[in-house]
C-alpha cells in the first residue's frame, strides 16, 4: 500500500509539472499586458517595468526562471496587489475557499447519497419523483442563479442570513448551499441508478431471504455496494466546486482564492494566475488520490488486487 | 406423513403495461417433513414465483390473488414484512442459482454466513464465530477459521455455492428452498454440491423444495416430483411414478426429450411449439395446443386432478373414465414396462437414488 501511494505521489508531481508548463505557455498567449494604465505610460516606463518583472527576457528563459522558483517554493510577486508575494496572497485567501469547498462537498455528497438512496428505495413513488425533480433542477440551474435566489429570498426577504458578507459560520451557509446544489444533484442521480441496480441483485435478494428487513438490507449491503461507483464522481465534482466557487465567491463577496483568480486573469497578473492554477491543480490531484485510496477501502476487490500487484 | 408446509390454491399475477401476467394459477402442494420435493418445469412455468411467494420475496408488481401457505399454523401470505423477516433465514432458507452473484462482494464471508445468526439468535460474537466456522467446515471449506476473513472473490464458484449453502443452513432451517442451485456450476461440481445437500439434509433433518429443469438432477435428489406447466402443477407423484409411469402428455414429452443410454436417434426429441402466453392463458388445458394427444375437451375445459395412486395424481382428461385409450410414446411404454416389472418384484415406493456419486469433500 505504501509503495502504491509513493508511486501515485510521483505521478502527481509529474502531472503538476505538466500543468505548470502548459498553463505557462497558454498564459503567454493571453492578449494584453499587465499594465492597466498602459496608454498613459511612456515606452521607457514600460521597458523599465518589463525589466523589473523579468518580462523582457525570451519566453523560454522566463519559463525556466519560473519553474526554478516554483520548485523552491517561490511563486513570484503579484503585479496587481502592491507587490505582494503570490504565496502570501494565496495563503491569506485560501482559508475561506477551502472552508466553502469542503462544506459544499460534504453537504452535497451526503444529501445527494441520501436523496438518491431514498429515490431508489421508493422507486416510482412521489418521493422518487420529488428527488428526481430536485436533481434535474440542481443540474440545470447554474449555481450563480441559485446564489442570487438564495440572497433574495433567505437574505433579503426573510433576513435569515447575511446577504454578502464573510465573518462567522452563518455567513457561509448561503454560499455553501448555492455551491452544493450541483454535487448534490449529480450524486443523487448517480446514487439512484446504482442503488436500483444493487437492490435488484441476487445478493440483496438472498439477504432478504436471510431475514434482513428492508432497512437492514439497505444499511448492511446495498449502501456500500452502491457507493463504489459514486465515489468516482468525487474527482469531477471537486473540479466543479473549484470553478463554481470562483463565481459564487464573487457574488457573496467572499475574500477567497476564486475571486482572486478571476481578478488576476482580467488583469494579466501572470504570477497570480500561475500560482492559483497550481494550487487548484494540487487540490485536484490530492482529491483524486484520496478517491483512489477510498476505493480500496470500500471495495475489497480493488484493495487486494492492488496490494498483490505492488507487494 | 406429516406436512410441514401446505400451499393451497396459490395464484400470483404480475401487473405489467400489457396487462396481468398470470404467472401462478392455483397451485396446491404439500411438503412432507424431511422429504425433498422437486418442482420441475420449463422457464416461465411459475416454479420460482411459487417459492418467492413462500418467502414473501415477490417483486413489488406481483399480486397474490388467492391462496394460503400454511407453515407452523401461520398463513405466510398474510404475514407482515416484519413477521416474514423472523421466518426467513431462520425456519425457511434459500439457495439460489448463481453463486457468483449471490454473495455480497464487499463483506467477508464470515460476516455473511453469521448474519442469520446475528439476526435471529441473540448469540454472543464468540459463539457466532464458532458456529460459523463449524458450518463452513460442514460444507467442506478448508481452513475455515482463516478463510472467514476472506471476500467472495477469493473463492471459486463451487466454493461460493458451498458458502451460500452454509449461509442457508447456519440456523438449521426446517425448510430449504433450492432454486436451481447447480445450474451455474460445471457437472463435476454439480455432483459434489448435490451430494453435499443430501448429506446435510440427513444431518440436520430439513425438508427441501428443489426447483430445477434438470430431470437428471431430480432423479438423483427428489423423493417426490411436481411438474409445472404454464403456472399450474399438472402432475405430482413419487420420483418413480413420475419417471416410470407418467400420465400427463407434458410429462411424457419432458421424459421423452431426456437422452438415455439407449438413445440411438441422431436428434433428441423436443416438445413442439412454445409455452402459452400467460397474459391470456388458454381456456382449457394450457398444454393442449402442443399436445398430440389432446382431446376436444382439452381446448374447452381445464382438466381436474385425477388420482392415480395415493401419491400420484395428474391433471389430464386422458385419465377420465370416458376418455379413449391412447398409446404413449415408445420411450414411455418402455418405462412403464420396467415399472410393472419393478412392482411385480415386490418393490414398494422406495426412495430410488438413480445416481449417487462418491466425490471428494472439496473442490479446491
Amino acid at each position: 500500500m505504501r509503495k502504491y501511494i509513493l508511486k501515485r505521489v510521483l505521478y502527481m508531481l509529474l502531472t503538476l509539472f505538466l500543468i505548470a508548463t502548459i498553463t505557462f505557455f497558454l498564459m503567454k498567449l493571453l492578449p494584453g499586458t499587465p499594465y492597466q494604465n498602459q496608454d498613459k505610460m511612456s515606452a521607457s516606463q514600460i521597458h523599465m517595468m518589463n525589466v523589473q518583472y523579468g518580462l523582457n527576457k525570451p519566453v523560454w528563459q522566463q519559463y525556466l526562471i519560473y519553474i526554478f522558483g516554483m520548485v523552491h517554493g517561490n511563486l513570484g510577486i503579484s503585479f496587481q496587489f502592491s507587490s505582494q508575494p503570490v504565496s502570501y496572497l494565496i495563503a491569506t485567501r485560501i482559508g475561506p475557499s477551502l472552508q466553502l469547498g469542503i462544506q459544499a462537498m460534504i453537504v452535497g455528497s451526503i444529501l445527494g447519497i441520501l436523496l438518491g438512496a431514498i429515490a431508489a428505495i421508493r422507486k416510482n413513488t412521489w418521493a422518487d419523483t420529488l428527488a428526481t425533480l430536485l436533481a434535474i433542477l440542481g443540474m440545470s440551474i447554474p449555481n450563480f442563479v441559485f446564489a442570487v435566489l438564495l440572497q433574495y429570498i433567505l437574505g433579503f426577504k426573510l433576513k435569515l442570513f447575511p446577504i454578502a458578507l464573510w465573518d462567522n459560520f452563518s455567513s457561509s451557509i448561503l454560499p455553501t448551499i448555492a455551491l452544493a446544489m450541483m454535487p448534490l444533484a449529480e450524486t443523487a442521480r448517480f446514487m439512484r441508478t446504482e442503488m436500483i441496480d444493487v437492490l435488484n441483485s441476487d445478493y440483496i435478494m438472498l439477504a432478504r431471504a436471510k431475514g434482513l428487513t428492508q432497512a437492514g438490507v439497505v444499511w448492511h449491503h446495498a449502501l456500500r455496494n452502491s457507493l463504489i461507483p459514486v465515489i468516482t464522481l468525487a474527482g469531477p465534482l471537486a473540479v466543479n466546486l473549484m470553478t463554481g466557487s470562483m463565481v459564487v465567491e464573487n457574488i457573496f463577496s467572499i475574500p477567497g482564492i476564486g475571486e482572486q483568480f478571476v481578478k488576476s486573469i482580467t488583469t494579466n497578473d501572470y504570477p497570480t494566475i500561475m500560482g492559483v492554477t497550481m494550487v487548484y491543480s494540487l487540490m485536484l490531484v490530492v482529491v483524486i488520490l484520496i478517491v483512489d485510496i477510498l476505493y480500496g477501502i470500500i471495495d475489497p476487490r480493488i484493495r487486494l488486487s492492488g496490494s498483490e500487484v505492488n507487494a | 406423513m406429516e406436512n410441514i408446509l401446505e400451499v393451497k390454491d396459490l395464484t400470483v399475477n404480475f401487473g405489467t403495461f400489457a396487462g396481468d401476467v398470470q404467472a401462478v394459477r392455483g397451485v396446491s402442494f404439500d411438503l412432507h417433513k424431511g422429504e425433498t420435493l422437486a418442482i420441475v418445469g420449463e422457464t416461465g412455468s411459475g416454479k420460482s414465483v411459487t417459492t418467492k411467494a413462500i418467502m414473501g420475496l415477490l417483486d413489488s408488481n406481483a399480486k397474490v390473488a388467492s391462496g394460503t401457505i400454511m407453515f407452523e399454523g401461520q398463513d405466510l401470505l398474510k404475514a407482515s414484512a416484519h413477521e416474514m423477516a423472523t421466518v426467513n433465514g431462520n425456519s425457511i432458507a434459500e439457495i439460489i442459482q448463481d453463486p457468483m452473484t449471490s454473495l455480497d462482494p464487499t463483506m467477508t464471508i464470515g460476516k455473511q454466513v453469521s448474519e442469520p445468526l446475528r439476526i435471529h439468535k441473540s448469540m454472543s460474537k464468540e459463539k457466532a464465530i464458532a458456529r460459523t466456522k463449524e458450518v463452513l467446515e460442514l460444507v467442506g471449506i478448508q481452513n475455515a477459521a482463516a478463510r472467514m476473513k476472506d471476500y467472495p472473490h477469493q473463492f471459486s464458484g463451487g466454493q461460493r455455492q458451498r458458502i451460500v449453502i452454509a449461509m442457508a443452513l447456519v440456523n438449521y432451517p426446517k425448510i430449504l428452498i433450492a432454486d436451481e442451485p447447480t445450474t451455474a456450476l460445471d457437472v463435476t461440481i454439480q455432483a459434489q454440491i448435490l451430494n453435499l445437500m443430501t448429506e446435510l439434509q440427513q444431518k440436520i433433518d430439513t425438508s427441501i423444495i428443489f426447483i430445477t429443469h434438470d430431470l437428471g438432477v431430480v432423479a438423483g435428489m427428489a423423493d417426490r416430483v411436481a411438474v409445472m406447466y404454464a403456472g399450474k402443477i399438472i402432475e405430482v407423484g413419487t420420483v418413480d411414478e413420475i419417471f416410470y409411469d407418467p400420465k400427463h402428455p407434458y410429462t411424457w414429452g419432458l421424459i421423452n426429450s431426456m437422452p438415455t443410454l439407449d438413445t440411438k436417434a441422431d436428434r433428441l426429441y423436443a416438445i413442439p411449439g412454445t409455452p402459452p402466453d400467460l397474459l391470456d392463458p388458454p381456456k382449457g388445458d394450457a398444454f393442449a395446443p402442443r399436445n398430440a394427444y389432446a382431446l376436444k375437451i382439452d381446448t374447452q375445459q381445464a382438466p381436474p386432478f385425477f388420482p392415480v395412486t395415493a401419491t400420484h395424481a395428474a391433471a389430464t382428461w386422458l385419465l377420465h373414465p370416458a376418455a379413449p385409450t391412447v398409446t404413449p410414446p415408445p420411450e414411455i411404454v418402455r418405462r412403464q414396462a420396467i415399472y410393472q416389472q419393478m412392482i411385480a418384484k415386490g418393490f414398494d415406493q422406495p426412495n430410488n437414488p438413480a445416481v449417487k456419486l462418491n466425490t471428494p469433500a472439496t473442490d479446491q
